[in-house]
Parts: structure tokens; sequence; C-alpha cells
């Protein structure tokens, strides 16, 4: 029987209710009085310089209140990146400026030229016509390669190349590496593409600033997945505004995916300007700016060769891969294909030699970011992929050669410098060989041939690093931030509870699941705690949500401070029970005196805390509120299997996905119906990334998928029912609540096990297809299978 | 969206004189005016919306047996009254964009705007249908002269179009996947003197007849005679979602499919 609340209840959504009846508070929703609306005007050309930018007929134009342009913002710093990536000749990465309007260039269609801040937006759009650029166009850097070419044209003049960086990781290994591929029994590679995606969130982003003279305090109100980073950001690299002076709030959040983590000119502009024209300035992307001005995900193109014995087992990886950092680095940029990359390539595997070779490119294309599973699925990918190559080129099972180099034992160091600490990817492949009816898979091949289609099986797993992160370790790793999160429980006169958490949610149903925590541990019922979170002025200094990294960070950080609230209350209990403090006992909200009938109930106690009439004053303070930050001793590696059935119509290469089966393990779970969502919702992403989705530019920079009549994204019947599993279990050992972290799953496991199903139809329709590369569209794979024919 | 004027008039003779007026556009369901206006991409100095006109709306059987659809009415009309008469065209009407674009969409909007991947065009086509405006009636054969182009004169509007309803009929649409539009759309009708073939999404000219598949099936009505006949990928779209060649392969999977469905 599942329990019907606390740890391991599927509680209904109850943020849902607000979200399904249009009464959620989205940033959009909020109007300042007296707000003017900015619209801005962007580069429609990849690469160019600014000869001049003339305003003069513009500024005269009904309603314009102040026309902005890059020279505005010369006193002010520029969007500041968070992680510094060291190369492996141990020189610090490239970093050029990154302005909040373009200062002398545009580098990408969408730059933001100018700024026109009006009564209405329909007059700000109209004096944006009125502006009259002079840009003389500069040849566009688009192809990674050709971009490092000698003599390419150069991104940012005052850089020496258009490399970022060159990380080689465990540089240290990389000779030993290239022996043992030398020397191995077997090698296989595979050249591949991790196409750049857009994260499309339901909801664009949004900004309005608000300044008060009265006190000198600016307020930004913006669509963001952790507000404290973007006013620690925001104030203390671009606008110089002290934390007591800014206040950023992120109410309701229709999406993220991780393109919401950064911070964004728009919002240093709005925060500005609104101080610069004593009034409140509201933008709202339209969908076609968020196409252009988003921080994109993955765009990785990659050369990997797995070495392999006599045996079969793994010996050596290698991989190089050109990563797209656009024209800009956005926040976390350089991380992603480094150290949320190459820490992943040993996979579910005990490969013991392991060399990752990552340049970083700068290119005239919008920066490109973490988006769900941030570098993780770019790892999975391709060493899924050339598992799969490996085991049809020898003939064996892909199960089986992936079993047979299974980690079986934790805690495990990886060469590529993590331990996980736990995991049982046997257990994961029992119950997904369980689930998927694997024996079942000839007849329902036999039945799609009948019908013309080519059915196909394919396999895949996955380990990601989640809980995001110990500090002192990505300090040593580049990052200009502690990962640590914060949870304040504020226990009200009455019993009733709120919880102010660093988390933020945007999706996830945080709302639901963090006050089922407490109420297990308190006895009490949930309805009695709501968090609070999204608004730097309530809460304490977390850094929100990212990375699956809720539950196993912030949400310990709430168990520690939830066990503070119950030290305190124990106190308070023998005092009113006139018993010792250590034979107190709390079950079921109630205080009881161990081995005696003698009790008070939880409200008893908490009355006592701010109505101090009878209380130990002289021994503790009076209230109950406790905080306490929380600082991960390790990532937590969740792991799973999944597998999935195409059928190829060989006549069209139409890919559909008929079944899809995930069996992970996430630890222990809070509310297993919220983590199926997060499943799902992953996996319709990485089915998604596989068969649909595709953001691509020309030659010349223009962005060829720049609006939903171009860019696919997944729809409802793109997708099969999903048949999902998270009872494999093994709990994380080194936070208080064995919790993992599922956000990202999905869209990590998913896209490998689609296209290496589409290839093991092609196979047995007898098209030997090594490859195709995402999204699998039906002109790719027709494209494909006519290559052989 | 820039400012315009809006009139709603309720007969054919005001709209053909609000027309008449400089740079006004006529408004039918507006599912791709409304889209350009807000792009800012149309400036018209007014708006003629055709939905207040009763006689342009609504389905009825001529005496000579054709299928009689006012210009504007909605492809979700379509879609529920023409599904006994015209199986075919109530299929192609119901599978056009998605409910809110069926319940606002209109057939003569859609044959005036005559998007190289809508759907109705193909129908019109290979039913040798006839468009009838406020001025005249138009051969389907003389009507569509290529991407977004008509026969329509300025200010002209479809009033109605006639289909002479096929013995057996069927419209296969392999859609763009991320816009879903006609990629590659085939309308196959066959009459007793003959079959007519057209292909919406793939060519560069728009909607086209493919008289070869016509000759092959007119003489023998099954996919096996189109087992000789291909089509060039030479004039065909390419792009994003796939090359000329890949279209042209598409319209033969789609016309012996068509031919598979048809009834």
């Amino acid at each position: 029987m599942p329990k019907d609340s606390g740890i391991g209840a599927p509680s209904k959504r109850r943020e849902d209710v607000r979200f399904l009846t249009g009464a959620g508070n989205y940033t959009d929703d909020i109007n300042v009085h007296g707000q003017a609306y900015v619209h801005f005007l962007r580069s429609d050309v990849a690469h160019g310089t600014i000869n001049s930018i003339n305003t003069d007929a513009a500024a005269a134009m009904s309603g314009v209140i102040r026309i902005f342009t890059g020279v505005d913002f010369e006193g002010v710093g520029g969007l500041p990146c968070g992680w510094q990536v060291t190369d492996r000749f141990g020189e610090a990465m490239q970093e050029p400026g990154h302005p909040v309007l373009a200062q002398g260039k545009v580098r990408h269609v969408g730059d933001p030229i100018a700024a026109i801040v009006a009564d209405s937006l329909e007059e700000a759009r109209n004096a944006a016509e009125a502006i009259e650029l002079d840009i003389t166009e500069l040849p566009a850097v688009v192809d990674m390669k050709a971009a490092l070419e000698d003599g390419a044209t150069k991104v940012h003049d005052d850089l020496t190349s258009n490399l970022c960086y060159d990380w080689g990781f465990v540089e240290d290994n990389r000779d030993a590496v290239d022996d043992a591929i030398k020397n191995a029994a077997h090698v296989t590679t595979l050249e591949l593409v991790n196409q750049r995606l857009v994260a499309n969130p339901m909801e664009p982003r949004v900004a309005v600033g608000d300044y008060s003279r009265a006190n000198d305090e600016s307020t930004l109100y913006t669509t963001s997945q952790n507000p404290h980073v973007i006013r620690l950001l925001m104030g203390a690299f671009v606008l110089g505004i002290p934390e007591h002076k800014l206040r950023v709030v992120a109410p309701d959040v229709g999406g993220g995916f991780g393109t919401k983590i950064f911070h964004y000119a728009e919002e240093a502009f709005c925060t500005f300007a609104a101080k610069a024209c004593n009034r409140p300035v509201k933008w709202t992307a339209s969908r076609s700016e968020a196409f252009m001005s988003d921080a994109h995900g993955r765009d990785h193109v990659t050369k990997i060769e797995l070495a392999l014995d006599v045996d079969n087992n793994f010996t050596a990886l290698r991989t190089e891969t050109y990563a797209n950092m656009g024209a800009y680095l956005s926040t976390f940029a350089p991380s992603v294909p480094t150290w949320l990359h190459g820490t992943l390539m040993a996979g579910n595997y005990k490969t013991p030699l392991i060399y990752v070779n990552v340049k970083a490119v700068f290119t005239n294309t919008v920066p490109v970011d973490a988006y769900r599973g941030a570098g993780r699925p770019e790892a999975t990918f391709q060493l899924e992929r050339v598992v799969d190559k490996a085991a049809r080129e020898l003939g064996v099972d892909p199960i089986a050669l992936r079993r047979q180099n299974f980690i079986t034992e934790f805690p495990y160091a990886t060469p590529v410098a993590v331990e996980y600490d736990t995991g049982d990817y046997e257990a994961t492949m029992v119950k997904l060989e369980e689930i998927a009816d694997i024996s079942g898979f000839a007849a329902r091949r036999a039945e799609s041939e009948k019908h013309g289609k080519l059915r196909g099986f394919g396999v895949n797993c996955y380990i990601e690093a989640c809980g995001i992160a110990p500090s002192n370790l990505v300090g040593q790793l580049g990052a200009r931030a502690g990962l640590y999160d914060a949870a304040t429980v504020r226990v009200n006169a009455t019993g009733s509870i709120s919880v102010m958490v660093g988390a933020h949610s945007h999706g996830q149903g945080h709302e639901t699941s963090f006050p089922q925590v407490v109420a297990e541990m308190l006895g009490i019922d949930e309805g009695m705690i709501d968090i609070v979170h999204g608004d730097s002025s309530k809460i304490p200094f977390g850094m929100g949500t990212y990375g699956s990294r809720s539950i196993a960070v912030c949400g310990s950080a709430m168990v520690r401070a939830t066990e503070k609230i119950i030290a305190k209350a124990k106190k308070i209990a023998a005092h009113l029970l006139e018993a010792a403090e250590a034979d107190i006992e709390l079950k079921d909200g109630q205080f009881s005196v161990a081995g005696t009938d003698k009790s008070v109930a939880w409200g008893d106690v908490t009355l006592a805390a701010y109505v101090p009439h009878n209380y130990p004053l002289e021994d503790i303070e009076p209230g109950l509120e406790e905080t306490a930050f929380y600082d991960p001793a390790n990532f937590t590696y969740p792991a799973g299997a999944y597998a999935c059935e195409v059928e190829v119509d060989p006549e069209t290469g139409q890919v559909t996905v008929d079944r899809f089966v995930a069996a992970d393990d996430f630890g222990n779970i809070i509310n297993p119906m919220i983590v199926s969502g997060q499943v799902h919702g992953g996996l319709a992403q990485g089915i998604g990334q596989a068969l649909l989705e595709n953001c691509a530019y020309d030659e010349n920079g223009q962005l060829l998928s720049a609006s939903y009549m171009d860019y696919a994204m997944p729809r409802a019947d793109d997708v099969p029912f999903y048949e999902v599993d998270h009872s494999a279990q093994t709990p994380c050992t080194h936070n208080p609540l064995g919790v993992k972290g599922c956000g990202e799953a999905g869209a990590i496991g998913s896209p490998p096990t689609i296209i290496n199903a589409v290839i093991d139809a092609l196979h047995s329709g007898g098209y030997d297809v090594t490859h195709i590369d995402m999204p699998a569209s039906p002109s790719r794979v027709w494209a494909a299978m006519n290559a052989v024919k | 969206m820039y400012a315009f004027d809006f009139e709603r008039p309720t007969t054919l003779a005001d709209a053909v004189a609000a027309l008449s007026k400089d740079e006004a556009q006529a408004l039918g369901g507006g599912q791709t005016l409304i889209p350009t206006l807000k792009q800012r991409l149309a400036s018209p100095s007014a708006l003629v919306s055709l939905t207040g006109i009763a006689d342009m709306k609504g389905i009825c059987t001529s005496d000579d047996g054709a299928l009689c659809i006012g210009g504007g009415t909605t492809h979700a009309t379509v879609a529920r009254e023409a599904a006994d008469s015209f199986p075919a065209l109530s299929d192609l009407a119901g599978n056009i964009g998605d409910p809110a674009v069926r319940n606002r969409g209109t057939i003569g909007g859609s044959l005036a705007n005559n998007d190289p991947a809508a759907c109705y065009p193909s129908a019109a086509l290979a039913t040798a249908a006839t468009l009838v405006t406020n001025s005249r009636s138009i051969g389907a054969d003389d009507y569509f002269q290529g991407m977004f182009t008509t026969a329509l004169e300025e200010g002209e509007i479809v009033t109605e179009v006639r289909f002479p309803i096929p013995e057996k009929a069927a419209y296969m649409k392999f859609e763009q996947p991320a816009s879903r539009f006609a990629m590659v759309g085939v309308f196959m009708a066959k009459y007793t003197d003959g079959v007519r073939v057209a292909v919406t999404g793939a060519s560069e000219e728009g909607v086209f007849r493919w008289t070869e598949a016509e000759t092959a099936l007119s003489a023998n009505f099954s996919g096996d005679s189109l087992s000789g006949v291909s089509l060039s990928g030479e004039g065909m779209i390419t792009d994003l979602h796939g090359s000329g060649d890949y279209r042209a392969h598409l319209v033969g999977v789609m016309t012996r499919r068509a031919v598979a469905a048809a009834r």
C-alpha cells in the first residue's frame, strides 16, 4: 500500500490547482504602476561593425521616453561568466567581454543593439523602425572547425583566436590512452553531432525593472530558476548595486530547462533603465526573440573511440569534441562541455583509461549553455552509441556487452575524477528486461513487417551527476560560486510552517514534495506546511534549481533546519512536561515522555514558543525558526537502463516510437508521482532531440529554425505511453534523505536509446547504416537508407 | 501590428466596394494574414472581414451533382458536412492545422492565399473544381499560377468553390515535422473519364498536376501502374526538412498510398 502522506506518498501537486485554473502569477502577470515598455532592436546580421546608430528621429516619436545604445553602458560592467576553465596547458580560457547592449560590433543574429523605452510596446516598436543603423557586415563564423583554422575571421578582435579553451581530461592519461587504443584487439570509432537545441519553455523570458527613489532600492521581477544568483551576478558584476538595495523576484515560472539559470542582458537593462528613466520598465520576449536570445543547448561535434580486448572488455576510451560557445560566454557555458561532460565519460562501465579532449569555440551564433542534462546527455549519447556500434561490429548482444562491463562495486572511483558512492546497474537492467518483454520482441517485429514497417529495439544505460555540487571541489574546478543551498523553517505560533527555500520550482512540484519531507519528520499534516521560494527578500541565500539538485541539496538543508527545530521543540516540550529532554520522543505530532502516557501536542509546543509564559527563557530563546545551509559532500549519481521500440517506414523514413521503458535508480523517492512526471517530461524532450528538434544556422549565420514553423517540438502524438519504473533504489550515501535527483534523467537516457533502435530497425531491413545524426528526421533516415542501398 | 481600419460587411456588394479602396485587404479566417500582421510584415490600410457575409457560408449540392462550398466556410464545417458526399475532401479539411485553425480558417481564404504547402489547392486542382468569384468563374487549371499567385484580380473574392464529386478519391499528406503543413500532399481523384493527381507542398512552383501519374492511372487504376513513373527532384523544394529528391520520392509514395486508400 502506498503511503497517503509524507515521504513516499504520491501526494497530488497542490500548485497545479492554480496553474490549471489560470491563477498562476507569472512575471508577465506583474504590472507595476506607471510602467513603460522596452523593445530591443536586434541585429539581423550575424557579424558586423557598427559604424553609427542614429536615434534622433526615433527619439522624437510619439511615446518614446528614451533610447539606449551601447554607449549608455560604457560605465557599466558586462555580463559575467560564472566559470573559468583552465586548458590542457594550464592557461585560463579566453574570456571575451559581453556588453549589455552591443558596443562596436554585433556578433550574432539577435544581439541587442538598441533599447527603446516608450509608453507602450507599439510605440517602442514604431520607434525602433525609425532608428538608422549603419553596420558593415563581416564574414560570419559558423562552422566550429573552420573557426579554428589559421586566418579565420575572429568573433572577438581582442582575443588571439576563436578558441575559448583546449581542455584535456585527464591530461595525465593522454599517452596511456593512446597506447591502449593502439594496442587494442578491437577499436570502434564513431563521429557524431549532438545538435544545437532551443529550450523553448512554454513561458518566454520576461523582466520588469522597478526603482524606488524613496529608499534607493531596485527590484527586478524575472523569469529565473535562481533569483539569488541573478541578484549576485547583476548587483556585483554588472550594475554595482549592493545586495541590500536589490531585490530579485522570480514568481511562478513556466518552465526553465536550464535556459532560465543564466543572467541575461534584458534583466540588467530593465533594472538599469528603471532607475535611469525613473519609470518601471517591462520586457516580454516574443517567441521569435526567444529563439534568438535564449541561451541554446548542446551543439557538440565529437569523435569517440572505444577500445576492447579480445574478451570484449572495455580497455580505453578517447574522445575529441568541438563544443560551440556561441558569440559570448553565457553564465555557466564553459563548465558544460568540461566538468559536466568529461567527468561522465565512464558511464556505467569500468573502462580503466579515459581521455577527453574538448575544444570550445566562439562562433557568430547565440550563446550556448546548460539545457536539461547539460553535458551529461552529450556524454551519454556518444558513449552509448559507440558501445552499441561496438556490439554490432563484434556480433554480440548489446545488453550482454554492457552488462559484462558494468561497474559492480561501490564506491567506485572513475578514471575521470569522480567517485560514484552507490549504484546497482544490474538491478535496473533486470527491471528493464522484465518490463520491456524482450522475449516478445520477435513476434512484434514480425507483426510490424506484415505492415511493411521495420521494427527496431534499442537499449541504453546512463549515469548522471546530480545534486550539484560540493563547493570546495567546484571551486578548484573554476566555479566562481558556491553550490550549497539553504532553507529556513519558520514555525508559526499555531503550528503551521513556512519553509523558505533557495531552490526554485518552475514545474518540479516543490510546493508539494518539500512539505512532504517536513511533514514526515514532524508527524504532522502536509497541509500545515507551505514553502516560500523565488524572492530574494524572503528566502535565505540559496543557489536555485538546476542540475537535479533541489531535493538533494536544498532538501538536505531543509532536513537540517527541521532537525534544529525538533531539537529546540523537544527542549520546550521537556519543560512543559517537566521531564528530561533526553526522554522526549516525537511521533505523529505528539511529544511524549518515553515510557509514560504524558504528552503535549505539536501545537502546544509551538504556541509556547511564541507565548512564552511557561517557558525555559533562561535556557533558550522564544520563537521557533531555524536556518541551515547544506553543502553536499559529493555529487549524486542517478543511473538507469532504458529501452524502446521504434517502427521505421522504409518508404518515407518516418520513425514512430511505439514503446519506451525507463528503469531508473533515483535513490530514495519523496513523491513517486512527481518523479514519474519528471521522467515523462525528460523523455519527451529526449525524444524531441532524437527525432525532431534542430536549431540550424546557414553559412551566413542566419537562423534557419527561427520559429515553430521550422523548429519541430515534440507533440503528444510523437511520444508513446511510457512505462517507467523507479523501484530499483540504492540510496545516496552522503545526504540525509538518500535522494539522488530525477529531473534530467529522461532527457539524458532517451536520445541514444532511440537512435540505437532506429539503427537496429534499419539493419533488420538489410540497411547497413552505422549512424544517423539527430534528429533522425524522415528525410535523414531516408537519405541514410539510400546511401547504403 | 500596424494600425488599420476594419470593416465587416454583411453583403458581397459591400465587401467588393470596401475592397476597392487603396491598400484594402480581404480577411477570411485570418490564419495566415493575422500572424503576418503581428510580425509587421504587412500594412494594409483596411481589413475587410468576409466573415459577416452569410451568403458565402455553407455547403450544398448543385443540380449537376457538384459539391458547392461557400468561400467563407470553415475547414471544420467542410470536415463535418462533406463527410458523406465527398469523404476525401472531408478528410483533407479535418486534418488541416489544429482545431483552432480549422474553426477559423476558410476554404476561400486558403485558395486565395495559395500557400505552396496548403492542402486545399491540391483538392481543387485534382477535381478540376470551379472557383466562383464575385465577378466570374475560373477553372482550377487556370486559377493556380505559382506559389502565392492566382488568377484573382485585386479585390476579387472567392465566393464559392464547386467540386465535381469523383467516383473515388483520397488525399495523402506527409507532414513537415515542425509546421505540420504538407511537405508533400497528393490529392488523387478518379472520374469516369480519367484520373487526376495534384500535388501540394513539393514544388517551387506551388501546386501542380502530375500528368505522368494521371496517364498511368487512367490506363490502369492500380498502384502497380505507377512503378515505371517517377518524378525528378528538379524544381522541388529543398529546405531544412528535406531535399528536392526526397520530396519527389514522397510524391510517388503518397500517390501510391492515395490509390490504395481511395474510396
